[in-house]
């Protein structure tokens, strides 16, 4: 039984061509960019090369606007901190709540530091209030970050026209597009945004390489300071094999939109309405019709993730969970808990996230596959009878210490 | 994906005594839909002779949370009811050949999940007696609660004190961050240590008490070192490990350190806080070594 990897926004398989692009850069052109030799030379045609894809993809209007690094979080940390440094007069960040850690973790510490944070709530289906946004733009605002699409739900952030806004005021805008890069058309030529992270690994890539976008113009302070590389925007011997395979991804990626945006997405809704067609008791989450080709994200209620989660790894089916368990915390996913859904549905989200190597075969499998597994966790479950869920669940079953 | 035992999965894959129990006449709930973790221990027990003669779960959670409570059901089963209260949640881990740190808590829900069972059955209301708080210190499975009530308990001041008496933040120091917090909070919360606090004592060398007034004799002393490492045997024998008296000599107590202690990468910070405690009990500063530094006989 072939395996189905339906966890792309965890991470993707590099594509072929990716790796045999790669593959000189370990052995016939080791060479270091910087160097004044063949050996250095040949790579830095490489890098440029690789600049210049990355550069296509993103629709930026110059390629030194490219600074490579070494991954997603980097590039978040390295944006947010620099527009910290370099106006040292704002004290404020704005973001959002459903941000991935590599934002979150960093503000929850800007914070302890003594700066000021302001998270934008999200509704019931994970979108923000743009009034509530315009209302905290102000002179103090040193940064605005919001996601462009979100890693659990995969729903569609207005990030252009929030960095219109901001813009408008003098603010800086940066955005971690670390999902939505290969997946949505970008054209940052025509945008006001500042900056953008982006991940290697989440467009068939390898892991380890990440790129941040820096608009010209834009105010900068180097998070890595050292040698000359990326223009001293981020010292470090450049990853140059990562780089050249992110360059071919990041060209693949151009020739796939199309595909992702059809072919996948339509696998995306045939294995979405084949599961809640068939299994009662479990929705959607996010903003259905504004969401990445790629991500469903089902809460099923009364059971837990975890569980489902190694049910499905018995069949061969990847995916990934929101509950508590598998982050080693002690709350589910911050994303399902900001668009306020229930505990009882909360800790039981599954996301399913394709890429363009899935097929309408193994969809069929993962239907097949996953009613059976939910009914027999419900089976175990004390908020489920033989009839479906517990008339009143929360009172059929209100443990010591709820 | 969790490292869990080959136990373990089988229990989750194929768990024993699911679902209702027709008949049952002690039935537990514990647990919090909030942390992902709930379970209803339900007992058919022999009134005359207090023996469980069956037990089913319902359990809404993680895989360990699942084999938790199928194990349980298996231990418990022909026991009678003081002999099942004497499990503790270790030896559902045990039964299951261990737990991922993170998953303690699984097992943890077990236990109270008897106790809560067997309160029921007997007539009585069971309370929960423990707080259970985030995670802490991953490497030795420590939580926020036991950190602070340690901290408040024994007035302690720093990461490595922290460490001596609970082991949190003695092997990889990634919660060190997590822990300096939790002493930050315990400080200001003290009485009389607003803006106004002393200096804090040099932390790294705890002030020795008082030495009593009159000098120890041998016998007396072997006695007072052999109460320190009782109190602290409990606490590594949950590791399963343990520690016994090797020799004293002068100023030097030198202990056997045993199983898991034995070479782990705890063994400083164990014996540094073995020592600490012999210092506080002896009244006199002293060194604890482990038993291989003991000088060979001539
Ligand atoms: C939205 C988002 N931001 C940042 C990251 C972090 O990227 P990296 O793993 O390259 O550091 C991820 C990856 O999980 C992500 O989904
Ligand atoms: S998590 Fe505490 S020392 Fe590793």
């Amino acid at each position: 039984m072939e395996p189905i990897y339906l966890d792309n926004n965890a991470t993707t398989r590099c594509d072929p061509a990716v790796v045999e692009a790669m593959l000189p850069f370990f052995t016939e052109h080791f060479g270091n960019a910087s160097s004044i030799h063949a050996f250095g030379s040949e790579v830095g045609k490489a890098l440029k090369k690789a600049r210049g894809q990355v550069q296509a993809l993103l629709g930026a209007e110059h390629d030194s606007e490219i600074i490579f690094t070494s991954c997603g979080t980097e590039s978040d940390s390295t944006a947010i901190l620099s527009a910290l440094k370099a106006q040292p007069e704002r004290n404020t960040v704005i973001t959002t709540v459903v941000e991935h850690p590599a934002i979150l973790t960093l503000c929850d510490w800007l914070e302890k530091e003594g700066y000021i944070v302001h998270k934008l709530k999200v509704d019931k289906k994970g979108r923000i209030d743009i009034d509530e946004y315009k209302s905290l733009l102000n002179d103090r605002v040193a940064i605005v970050s919001v996601m462009w699409a979100n890693n659990e739900t995969g729903t569609i952030f207005p990030v252009e026209q929030m960095a219109e806004l901001a813009s408008a005021k003098g603010i800086m805008f940066h955005t971690d597009a670390v999902q939505a890069v290969g997946k949505i058309p970008i054209d940052l030529k025509n945008t006001k945004i500042d900056m953008l992270s982006l991940s290697g690994h989440k467009l068939h890539a390898p892991k380890g390489i990440g790129v941040l976008y820096l608009r010209r113009g834009c105010r900068f302070r180097p998070l890595l300071r050292g040698g000359h590389q990326e223009r001293g925007r981020r010292a470090g011997t450049e990853n140059s094999a990562s780089i050249v395979g992110l360059g071919v991804a990041c060209e693949l990626a151009m020739q796939h939109m199309a595909e992702e945006n059809t072919t996948v997405k339509a696998l995306r809704d045939r294995l979405e309405k084949g599961l809640l067609s068939q299994i009662t008791h479990c929705f959607p989450t996010g903003d259905v019709s504004n969401r990445l080709p790629n991500t469903c994200n089902i809460a099923f209620e009364y059971i837990e993730g975890e569980a489902i989660l190694l049910l499905l790894n018995k069949m061969g089916i990847a995916g990934s969970s929101g509950s508590a368990c598998t982050s080693g915390s002690l709350e589910p996913s911050h994303v399902m808990r900001a668009m306020g859904i229930p505990y009882t549905a909360a800790h039981g989200t599954i996301r399913f996230s394709l890429s363009r190597y899935n097929t309408e075969a193994e969809v069929d499998r993962v239907i097949e596959a996953v009613p059976p597994i939910i009914a027999q966790l419900r089976k175990l479950s004390p908020y489920w009878t033989d009839k479906g869920p517990a008339a009143s669940p929360e009172a059929a079953f209100a443990p010591t210490y709820a | 994906m969790w490292e869990y035992s080959d136990k373990v999965r089988e229990h989750f894959f194929q768990p024993r005594n699911s679902g209702p129990l027709e008949d049952a006449n002690g039935i537990g709930d514990v647990g919090s839909i909030q942390c992902g973790d709930a379970l209803r221990l339900m007992l058919k027990v022999e009134p005359e002779t207090d023996i469980i003669l069956d037990a089913h779960f319902q359990t809404f959670g993680c895989g360990s949370a699942i084999a938790s409570s199928s194990a349980l059901t298996e231990m418990v089963k022909g026991k009678t009811l003081d002999e099942a209260l004497k499990i503790s949640n270790q030896d559902i881990a045990d039964f299951l050949d261990g737990l991922p740190p993170e998953k303690m808590h699984c097992s943890v829900m077990g236990r109270e999940a008897l106790q809560a069972a067997i309160a029921n059955y007997r007539g009585e209301v069971w309370s929960d007696d423990h707080e259970e708080g985030a995670l802490i210190c991953k490497c030795f499975a420590i939580d926020a609660v036991m950190i602070e009530d340690v901290v408040t308990a024994n007035n302690l001041n720093t990461v490595e004190e922290v460490t001596f008496y609970t082991k949190a933040g003695g092997g990889c120091a990634s919660c060190h961050e997590g822990i300096e917090e939790i002493l930050a909070k315990v400080k200001a919360s003290r009485p009389g240590m607003g803006e106004t606090s002393p200096p804090a004592a040099c932390p790294a060398t705890p002030e020795a008490p008082k030495p009593p007034a009159k000098k120890l004799s041998i016998v007396e002393k072997i006695k007072k070192i052999e109460e320190v490492l009782e109190s602290v045997r409990p606490m590594l024998q949950r590791d399963h490990g343990d520690v016994e008296l090797a020799d004293v000599q002068g100023k030097k107590i030198y202990v056997h350190l045993k199983g898991a202690c034995s070479g782990c990468m705890m063994e400083a910070a164990t014996l540094g806080g073995i020592q600490q405690k012999m210092i506080e009990a002896l009244g006199e500063l002293v060194q604890v070594l482990p038993s291989s530094h003991m000088p060979v006989e001539a």
